[in-house]
């Protein structure tokens, strides 16, 4: 039975159809699909698999990892930036090893379309030493899920699945088969596998380094890591993940190829292409991870091309442009770029709370040429751009706080955070309370729309709990505020920043409206919902 | 055979409900499709594409290469220029004639018309004032594809089945208006 998925979707299909117990993640564009699939899928909803939202990355990856301890299949999802969260617990599930299968989802986002740098997670398998896995379409990122959880239960180990932006959010016909059974309960009785104290981490970081020659033969006889010679001796070509669709599209025909999906590489297969090659081209979408490696196998005599050389760009996604470019050929334009052309770049919705937010704290700013306004990362980020340009930095999930802070330990003052309610629960909590523990000389705005608005509309983890989280973390009763951001209360809303921005210690101010994306679609929903019970 | 399209447009005007339909048509015909879209900054006023490939062979590359799309369907006329680079000689701009200015910066739609006017193949339909004008409010995107059948090679009578396998869930009164939005833009472009 063939069905129209995106990537993502074909990924969650495939999890659920290889006896999926539990899917971990946060939001994150591009991997936002995939759990928000599994959530709204039948068989999942039928069999109960657990898939309510994490608060970040780092409980969704633990999360999974109890999960697997216990026996059963898990699945963690996250964007690129979302592995720094959980390379804690990421990298010691590598020491530990797994019981029930676990598939680590990494989303990388090549071109940053909506991220703030392009790092590659393929270096984080390879850092915590377990299998890579890399599909280059929407069947194999399908048909490598089941592939993926016996992988892991075979090696016992985490197995890494590495997708872009270009395959997660593109759609094509998949060819999809039934489900398996759920494993059953079935907890690890072995303590020295998962107490990590140093008598038992040094055998078990031995014994995953045992494991490496397993991990590489499994990579050699891969049937996804496909070696083509040709019986000219020209340029060959290793093209990993999507890669190989552009080098497909563009390449002139008769050149030996090696597509790469599985990593530890596959160094029989690269040799035996060396060997029956004078240059080697490299084709990855992300840093040049394999072009590294390959130099480092084949040795500096060796003629490679890739991002290093320029012969692809250094950045920037993969496109069938600069792939047929690398291979000496140009798409030819029929028609040069048009003249009369604006960016558009998005914007805060018409009556978003934000905009309140921004309005009023601008207008008290306006009064302190010295403020200093951190920001934090959502769709609040976009009060950068004009109306408001608001802010001065936006660096990571929950450094708006921490920054501040940081800033005002130094003397700036007033030194201003403004963060979201999902972004405050992921990882503002913390900052708050060194910020409150040191009497740090800040004042935090947590714009609290009730929702994950940026990537869709999710549930958000602290949701009607935060001035309990903000008292408990020790914040002060008085300066604790929650106030309604609309312009009839802007005169109310400046008082309070004035007051609190001249408070010498922590203040909170928490403006709280529904996001109006999430308001209208709750709207629709009782409307239908109505309409059907009529 | 074989057909890539750029869908283009501002967030929220609906270009995704068009390559949804397309996509269904394609399914129903046996041809191998490819759409790539970018999600997340979507709702948000931002500019929208998606690449949309037909073929009866199987399809490598998501995205669609320089000089290559036959058609460019877009819901706006500045954003149908800025896929210029993208289309080939031959290829067909099906696009609204009705700007969406929400930037400070929005160029002259005089000089984006006459940039339209010089192009060989244009179509330019006002589909928003057809749409109130013949109480489809909401189908203006589909009053676009009706105006765009013709350059995308599906049988018209295959893009009516698919906006009734698509819209179906939505009742009989979205699907009518949608049918009769499709009718309408091939009207149009007469």
């Amino acid at each position: 039975m063939k069905k129209l998925l995106l990537g993502d979707e074909a990924i969650a299909l495939g999890a659920i159809n290889a006896g999926l117990s539990g899917v971990y993640a946060y939001p994150g564009t591009p991997s936002t699909e995939i759990t928000e699939f599994i959530q709204g899928n039948a068989l999942a909803k039928q069999r109960g698999v657990r898939s309510r939202w994490c608060t970040n990355e780092k409980t969704a990856m633990e999360g999974a990892l109890g999960m697997s301890y216990a026996g059963k299949r898990a699945l963690v999802c996250m964007k690129h930036v979302g592995m720094n969260v959980c390379a804690d617990a990421f990298v010691n599930a590598g020491v530990t090893g797994v019981n029930g299968g676990l598939v680590v989802v990494a989303a990388d986002d090549p071109s940053m379309h909506s991220s703030q740098n392009e790092q590659d997670s393929r270096f984080y398998g390879k850092f915590a030493m377990i299998p890579i896995i890399e599909p280059s379409t929407q069947q194999e990122a399908y048909d490598m899920m089941p592939y993926a959880f016996e992988l892991s239960e075979r090696m016992k180990l985490p197995v890494l699945l590495r997708i872009v932006t270009r395959l997660a959010h593109s759609r094509a016909a998949v060819e999809v088969g039934e489900a398996i059974e759920q494993n059953a309960l079935n907890p690890d009785n072995e303590r020295s596998h998962w107490v990590l104290l140093p008598g038992n981490a040094r055998r078990q970081y031995a014994s995953l380094i045992e494991k490496q020659p397993q991990l590489a033969s499994s990579s050699e006889d891969s049937a996804f890591n496909k070696l083509q010679l040709s019986a000219k001796k020209g340029l060959g070509v290793i093209a990993c993940g999507i890669a190989y669709n552009y080098v497909c599209e563009v390449m002139p025909s008769e050149i030996s190829l090696l597509k790469v999906s599985q990593y530890p590489l596959p160094a029989d297969k690269i040799k035996a292409l060396a060997e029956n090659s004078d240059s080697l081209l490299i084709v990855e979408d992300g840093q040049p991870f394999v072009e590294e490696q390959v130099k480092g196998l084949l040795g500096a005599g060796y003629d490679i091309k890739g991002r290093l050389t320029g012969d692809l760009p250094r950045t920037g996604e993969l496109t069938p442009d600069c792939v047929a470019a690398a291979f000496g050929s140009e798409c030819p334009q029929a028609f040069p770029p048009a003249i009369h052309l604006a960016g558009r770049p998005p914007q805060l919705c018409k009556g978003c709370g934000h905009r309140d937010v921004y309005t009023a704290l601008n207008q008290v700013a306006a009064e302190y040429p010295e403020a200093r306004i951190f920001g934090d990362i959502g769709c609040y980020t976009l009060g950068a751009l004009p109306p408001y340009q608001a802010i001065d930095s936006c660096v990571d999930m929950g450094a708006s706080i921490t920054m501040a802070k940081g800033a005002a330990d130094a003397g700036v003052f007033p030194a201003i955070a403004i963060i979201g309610d999902s972004t405050f629960t992921h990882s503002g909590m913390t900052g708050l309370l060194d910020a409150v523990n040191d009497k740090a000389n800040i004042t935090v705005v947590i714009s609290d729309n009730l929702t994950t608005a940026m990537t869709g509309g999710q549930d958000s983890a602290g949701t009607h709990k935060f001035e309990a989280i903000c008292l408990a973390l020790g914040v002060e009763r008085e300066h604790l505020h929650v106030v309604v951001p609309l312009p009839k209360n802007m005169e109310e809303i400046t008082r309070i920043i004035r007051e609190e921005i001249n408070y010498n210690g922590v203040s909170v101010i928490i403006p709280q409206r529904e996001c109006i994306q999430t308001l209208r679609r709750h709207a629709r929903q009782k409307n239908a919902e109505k309409k059907q019970a009529e | 055979m074989k057909t890539d399209i750029i869908l283009c447009g501002v967030g929220g005007q609906g270009i995704l409900s068009i390559a949804t339909i397309i996509g269904e048509a394609a399914m129903n015909e046996n041809l191998y499709i490819k759409q790539a879209e970018v999600h997340g900054m979507s709702q948000r006023g931002g500019d929208v594409q998606s690449n949309l490939r037909l073929s009866s062979d199987p399809i490598n590359s998501d995205l669609i290469a320089k000089g290559s799309a036959d058609v460019i369907i877009s819901m706006e006329p500045m954003e149908a220029l800025r896929y210029l680079p993208y289309l080939s000689k031959n290829g067909w701009i099906i696009t609204s004639s009705e700007p969406f200015v929400n930037i400070p910066n929005y160029p002259e739609l005089s000089d984006i018309k006459a940039d339209l006017a010089k192009l060989p193949n244009v179509i330019m339909v006002d589909i928003e004032q057809l749409a109130k004008d013949n109480n489809v409010p909401r189908s203006a995107n589909v009053i676009l594809l009706g105006a765009a059948q013709k350059a995308l090679g599906i049988e018209y009578e295959k893009l009516e089945e698919a906006i009734r396998n698509v819209f179906g869930r939505k009742g009989e009164a979205v699907v009518d208006a949608n049918i009769k939005a499709l009718a309408l833009g091939r009207e149009a472009q007469r």
